[in-house]
């Protein structure tokens, strides 16, 4: 036992410094003023942002439903390829990743401008041009695209340990393919499914390079209020720690609010 | 009642990735029969079993059913029901919900679901168990869950690939004497794959073996065992002496350098064929007291019997006693003629 212990040392060194201090200290940012006094001020001031928060919300959540619809299938066709056309898919599906964060959202908004390529194409064939950047639409599309990868990879981890026999199992025992779907894939797969909810989710709603290229400024996201206390004109670190000690709150209860979802609801969603 | 085939494959002829698994394959299989497919590993026993099921579209031939064509039917739309190897139990299901999975499919009402299911449950021995995880039981016990589950549905047909594969020997007894007490008590006929000859011979009414895609004989137990078509269902199916040898006359046969009375007929005369003598057929005596004699070159105990090797005229036999012999006695070999079981030779076969 103490062996184990001393080997828990430094673990226990890297959580104080990185993850128990900085909580600490926003916290503390978020109950004081500049003076350092006791205030719950920045914690009321929030409510002047609610149509923020909600938009964040709203805009992370259809994000997060689309990439769950479009990795569902993806992730099941890799999942039964063989395994050389497994790995080259998954790298195909990685490649993205390895460019910049920032050059993948750049080429969307040069691809979506109002003289862009896609406005141009359309042009081509005597329609448009669309008002497609500075939307909420664009902003949904960064997600989507940004963090669709997030979602294959869990999907794909469990739906390859989903035994082709037991498929087959199902269709012997006389369920159609939907019913082989709602009743044997999307329950064995649910693991999966929550951890990509996650994983979307999470970086979607704090996100605020993605809002600030595509969305213009008029579709300001908690990212960027937050953001902007620390960074822009606005310097006022202690909202700012309000901000986000407020979003980790809705986070985790939206996160709990999907962790009660059982299996029937899980399938009303996808089907 | 010869003519009550419920399923009929006819010229079937598969292949995977251009290599033959069945070619040309055609087998009737009656109602309400046990019938097993027995063979090595890659002889298409399994494949012939997916093509009923319904996983497997034939690249050529027919599946009747019931005298209905079958053959492009997806597998949840066809009357038979599958045991699978290593089970394919739903893991996220308890017991109950399991075994009724096939009955909630057809939206039975949940009462009759509950009945017929708790039935079942009974049958397999497994009552008090229906909320338990599939996944925290043992291997006899998922055994158990799965043919529950595809009895349940009452289907006309159960196929069953290797089921016992995957239990120890006891175990693996035991649910063969089970099987076959279920079969006969449902009355559905059960379509049974495995490797196993000693399973095959215990529980099947019909045994078809099978070997590189194609059957090599088709018989009950004892005809299978008695009287093997050729050499492969000789060897495959228990121990056996083959030796080459010349049929001289009806009922008069030679080999190993001498002359035996046996039972066969209706070979050409001085036609050579193969003669295949069972182990356990062949007695012991004093040198010189037998047709043959020979050189004892080892002894093995095997529990209910000694395994002796004995050399006699450039050829080794496998000879079962209970009674040893010590390695380098001399002996004498007595082999009646009902044990001399008479085979064409396979070279010989469109000249019969």
């Amino acid at each position: 036992m103490i062996k184990s212990r001393f080997a828990a040392v430094p673990y226990g060194v890297w959580m104080a410094i990185f993850i128990i201090i900085p909580l600490a200290l926003v916290c503390w940012y978020a109950f004081t003023d500049a003076s350092g006094a006791f205030t719950i001020d920045n914690l009321a001031d929030i409510g002047r942002y609610t149509n923020v928060f909600t938009r964040s919300i709203w805009l992370a959540a259809i994000a997060t439903v689309i990439c769950l619809v479009l990795a569902f299938p993806i992730a099941f066709l890799i999942s039964r390829m063989s395994g050389a056309k497994q790995t080259f898919m998954l790298m195909l599906i990685m490649l993205p990743m390895w460019m910049n964060f920032l050059l993948r959202t750049y080429s969307w908004m040069s691809l979506l401008e109002n003289n862009g390529l896609i406005n141009r194409l359309f042009g081509l064939i005597g329609l448009g041009p669309f008002e497609m950047i500075n939307t909420q639409g664009a902003v949904v599309l960064g997600m989507v695209y940004n963090y669709l990868p997030f979602m294959i990879m869990p999907l794909y981890s469990v739906m390859t340990k989903i035994d082709r026999s037991v498929i087959e199992a199902a269709q012997d025992l006389g369920a159609s393919p939907a019913r082989v779907l709602s009743k044997v894939i999307i329950p064995l797969s649910v693991p999966g499914i929550s951890t990509g909810i996650t994983m979307v989710f999470v970086p979607a709603i704090s996100t605020f390079i993605i809002s600030r290229m595509l969305g213009g400024g008029g579709n300001l996201l908690i990212g960027d209020l937050i953001e902007m206390q620390f960074l822009g004109n606005a310097y006022n670190p202690h909202l700012g720690s309000a901000l986000a000690l407020v979003l980790m709150v809705v986070v985790l209860l939206c996160m709990s609010i999907a962790g009660t979802l059982d299996n029937d609801d899980v399938e009303d969603m996808l089907l | 009642m010869e003519n009550n085939v419920i399923v009929r494959l006819e010229n079937i002829s598969v292949s995977f990735d251009g290599e033959e698994v069945l070619n040309d394959f055609s087998l009737d299989i009656h109602d309400r029969e046990f019938v097993t497919l027995l063979g090595p590993s890659g002889c298409g026993k399994t494949t012939t079993l997916r093509i009923i099921a319904g996983f497997l579209y034939p690249d050529s031939g027919r599946v009747l059913f019931d005298g209905r064509n079958i053959s492009s039917l997806p597998p949840h739309k066809r009357e038979v029901n599958t045991v699978f190897q290593r089970y394919a139990l739903f893991p996220h299901l308890n017991v109950f919900d399991n075994v009724a999975f096939g009955l909630r499919v057809k939206k039975l009402p949940e009462a009759e679901v509950k009945q017929t299911v708790s039935e079942m449950i009974e049958m397999v021995g497994l009552k008090g168990f229906e909320n338990r995880r599939v996944t925290s039981m043992s291997g006899g016990q998922q055994q158990r869950v799965a043919i529950a589950r595809a009895l349940v549905n009452s289907p006309r047909v159960l196929l069953l690939d290797e089921p016992l594969g995957a239990l120890d020997l006891k175990l693996r007894k035991e649910m063969q004497t089970e099987l076959k007490r279920i079969q006969q008590r449902t009355n559905i006929t059960f379509i049974y794959v495995t490797h196993d000859q000693e399973e095959a011979l215990t529980m099947s009414d019909t045994i078809v073996v099978m070997q590189g895609g194609k059957i090599q004989q088709i018989g009950s137990p004892q005809d299978i065992y008695n009287e093997p078509k050729n050499a492969f269902v000789a060897n495959f199916i228990g121990e056996s002496n083959i030796l080459n040898g010349v049929m001289h006359d009806d009922y008069f046969v030679e080999f190993a350098g001498a002359k035996f009375t046996c039972v066969d007929k209706g070979f050409r005369q001085d036609q050579e064929v193969q003669v295949v003598v069972r182990p356990e057929d062949i007695k012991l005596v004093a040198p010189d007291a037998g047709m043959l004699n020979g050189i004892v070159k080892s002894t093995v105990f095997k529990g209910v019997h000694y395994e002796m090797l004995v050399e006699q005229a450039g050829y080794t036999w496998k000879v079962h006693s209970t009674a040893s012999e010590q390695p380098g006695a001399q002996v004498g070999m007595v082999i009646g003629p009902d044990e001399i079981h008479i085979m064409v030779k396979p070279e010989d076969k469109a000249g019969d």
